[in-house]
């Protein structure tokens, strides 16, 4: 059998390096011949090698949908990609308990909120919620974290009031709308106004949501940034390490 | 139908309950106005367009009485006193006063006989345009006949109306029954409603009167084309719900999310506020023959579907009673409830049944709104087609009438027309292929399903009964619904709510009332 090459990565499908892919899209022309060969060119842009197209369906009487199978030879150097994750080791709910009993040795008041106009609260609710999610119960349940969810649409002026009024420790912002970047608008208006109030440092800012990443949470001025499948313990284990290091930097 | 034996004498209990809870905020919403309300009569009465910086007019007029304390006696009040001492119609008054030309408080009054006079003629002919509304949307049923149920129900939300309008057009000759199209995320907190056609939102499209019938012409013109009458739904739940059932009255909308229990717990909206214009705002749609639809559903993705299956039947019949009391009759009735149980339980989807078939029995002439899996989808569109469904089985399987399709990329973006046409294509198929399997089953007595479905209803007989002893407030304080708590004291707004004065008028409620009731029909 052959040897992955690490240094010329294609897409899998049944046979190492036969850089198989599928690919769906609808495009604004009539489903006939000329629509097919139509999304053949448009897979070949892609860089696409031989593509299939195996299924095509009017969606409407001028817009047709695609699924087109090919190959992609053109191979990514994979020991070269360079990933910002967050790097904190996820600690389970009793570590994080005990690590805040040992290092911290006080209550953290953490505050949450999908902010702005967005009306989304499952996010939140995941981290937050005494129940949590899929088994991964929310920082109220926490020994030690004082947690306040504030909910949805929660205004960026409220929340950073709310914030000052029970001096937390940290804060988490839940933003799950993200058409036309109205995301960016809002968190860059949260930092902006921490700012102005001179907040900023006083707490550990942080963004959560299925479009959040931690490059784009830094880029935006916050601690950092969790997407999809991060549950209260990965949340928690980055904000009680960091806060441990800002109090001890403090003294 | 295959139907699951229920406990018949806990159902009627249930209903005396919610009747008894129901009714006492009745008598707080009795001697209260709102703005929201006195901004919906405006708006019956034809008054639209903006001021020179941009107010919508009902928002000046009831802002000009509201600033002087008077709006207890109700808009129509000083309308009325107007038209007598100017003779001059709603929107040339409505102009003087926005320019600050005219001060409604000053106008001399004259009596309530000859205010009722003046203005009944008025309200009259707007209540008979919007009864042809509704004679309109009958000629399309008698012409295309009665749409079959699960009818399917998909959402469009680009931000720009022209962009809904080809996207709404699409889905419907794709087979869509119903067209939703969702506002902008956070319309339903602001206190006023935007004006004209709108081509920016975020995460949907501002709902205004003219992008409704921007839509209605659209889906009258495909609705024509495919043989099928298409319906068309917005929102009035939120701060503006009796303004928008009144928009929606005029444009001929067909459905509206209406729920104020909605509002005061995801968008934190005061309870009094949102009880006072739900009544308004329903019986408008009544008024309309327009179908509400409730928001229980939504209680399942914050609170676990498996443990608090009985907060959303209790919720339903609660639901029912708040309808009843604004003359919305059963049939009108869109009651929620969802399929939100975790996909990893084992026999889940036997719950889900129980929960659905339930709902059907207790409901049987609600058109009910069931709502697809949103909380348990993932970016794995493959298995979300697959919970879809499972989802399309449960509905077709314990025959709901409004069926929201679930979209394989809820959680992913707001749905691409190919996402809409999969959707379509994979409830048509399980809908066919099943079409009447339930009639060719039936129920194990005393089986899993049955089990669960008895225990369900008494739990939400139980729940029922505690809030009716302690009242709908207090059980919203402690959180009885969606584990959401909120104070009757506080939440969105609360400002903007008015004790009654004497001689308090709102005759566009009252004529409206009169005729739903079957009395006097002022003709």
């Amino acid at each position: 059998m052959s040897k992955v090459n690490f240094k010329r990565i294609v897409p899998y499908g049944d046979t190492l390096d036969d850089g198989k892919v599928q690919i769906s899209f609808t495009l604004p022309v009539k489903a006939d011949e000329q629509g097919i060969a139509c999304a053949k060119e448009i897979a070949k842009k892609m860089n696409i090698t031989s593509p299939e197209v195996v299924h095509q369906e009017a969606l409407d009487q001028d817009f047709s949908y695609y699924i087109v199978y090919g190959s992609l030879f053109s191979g990514v150097d994979y020991t070269s990609i360079k990933v910002d994750k967050v790097t904190s080791t996820a600690m389970s709910m009793y570590e994080i308990e005990e690590y805040i009993e040992t290092q911290i040795g006080r209550n953290i008041v953490v505050v949450g909120a999908s902010t702005g106009t967005d009306a989304h609260t499952v996010g939140i609710d995941a981290i937050m919620n005494m129940k949590g999610l899929a088994g991964n119960y929310g920082l109220e349940r926490y020994k030690g974290i004082t947690a306040y969810n504030l909910g949805s649409q929660v205004e960026n002026e409220a929340f950073i009031k709310f914030a000052k009024e029970v001096k937390a420790d940290v804060l988490l912002v839940s933003q799950t709308v993200t058409q036309k970047d109205v995301h960016v608008k809002n968190l860059t208006n949260l930092i902006e106004l921490l700012d102005a109030e001179h907040m900023r440092q006083d707490c550990l800012v942080i963004v959560g949501g299925p479009r959040i990443s931690n490059e784009l949470a830094k880029e935006l001025g916050f601690d950092a940034g969790f997407g999809v499948g991060k549950y209260a313990q990965d949340v928690a284990s980055f904000f009680v390490v960091e806060l441990a290091k800002k109090i001890k930097e403090e003294a | 139908m295959a139907e699951l034996n229920i406990n018949l004498d806990i159902v009627k209990e249930c209903r005396t309950f919610a009747h008894i809870i129901a009714n006492d905020v009745q008598q707080m919403i009795d001697c209260h106005t709102t703005v929201a309300v006195e901004r919906a009569i405006l708006r019956i009465l034809g008054v639209d367009g903006v001021d020179q910086y941009g107010v919508p007019l009902p928002n000046v007029l009831v802002t000009h009485i509201e600033e002087k304390g008077l709006l207890g006696k109700g808009i129509l009040w000083f309308l009325g006193n107007a038209m007598l001492e100017t003779h001059r119609s709603i929107n040339e008054i409505a102009d003087l006063v926005s320019k600050g030309m005219l001060d409604l408080s000053q106008v001399k009054e004259h009596t309530k006989e000859a205010v009722t006079r003046v203005l009944e003629p008025i309200i009259r002919s707007q209540l008979d345009f919007i009864k042809t509304n509704v004679a309109k949307r009958n000629e399309f049923y008698t012409k295309f006949g009665k749409p079959k149920s699960p009818e399917l129900y998909v959402i469009v939300a680009t931000g720009n109306i022209y962009e809904d309008v080809i996207q709404a057009k699409a889905a419907a000759r794709q087979g869509a029954d119903i067209i939703a199209i969702i506002r902008s995320t956070g319309q339903s907190l602001l206190d006023y409603v935007p004006y004209g056609a709108t081509t920016e939102g975020f995460g949907g499209t501002y709902a205004t009167q003219e992008n409704f019938k921007i839509m209605r012409s659209a889906l009258d013109e495909v609705s024509n084309e495919c043989g099928r009458y298409i319906k068309l739904v917005n929102y009035a739940s939120g701060l503006c719900m009796p303004e928008i059932a009144s928009m929606g009255a005029l444009e001929r909308l067909d459905m509206m999310l209406n729920d104020s229990l909605y509002g005061i717990l995801f968008r934190d909206i005061n309870m009094k506020r949102t009880f006072i214009d739900q009544y308004f705002s329903r019986t408008i749609n009544a008024y309309a023959d327009i179908i509400i639809n409730t928001g229980e559903d939504n209680y399942l993705t914050t609170a676990d579907a498996i443990e608090e299956a009985h907060t959303v039947v209790a919720s339903q019949f609660i639901n029912e009673q708040f309808a009843l009391l604004a003359n919305l009759k059963e049939e009108l009735q869109g009651l929620g409830h969802a399929f939100e149980i975790n996909p990893q339980i084992k026999n889940g989807f036997l719950y889900e049944l129980a929960s659905a078939q339930l709902s059907r029995q207790l409901f049987p002439k609600s058109p009910l709104k069931y709502m697809p899996p949103t909380k348990f989808m993932t970016g794995n569109i493959f298995k979300g087609q697959v919970q879809n469904a499972l989802f399309n089985v449960a509905s077709t399987l314990t025959n709901q009438q409004i069926h929201l399709l679930g979209m394989m990329t809820e959680a992913i973006h707001t749905p691409f027309m190919s996402d809409r046409g999969h959707a379509i294509a994979n409830a048509k198929y399980v809908f066919q292929t099943m079409q009447d399997l339930s009639s060719e089953i039936s129920y194990k007595q005393g089986g899993m399903i049955e089990t669960r479905a008895n225990q369900v209803l008494l739990e939400a007989h139980s729940l029922l009964k505690r809030i009716s002893e302690i009242g709908l407030f207090h059980a919203l304080e402690q959180g009885m619904f969606a584990n959401v708590k909120r104070k009757p004291t506080q939440g969105k707004g609360l400002d903007h709510v008015h004790a009654k004065m004497d001689g308090y008028m709102n005759l566009v409620l009252d004529m409206m009332k009169e005729e739903l009731k079957g009395g006097k029909t002022y003709e």
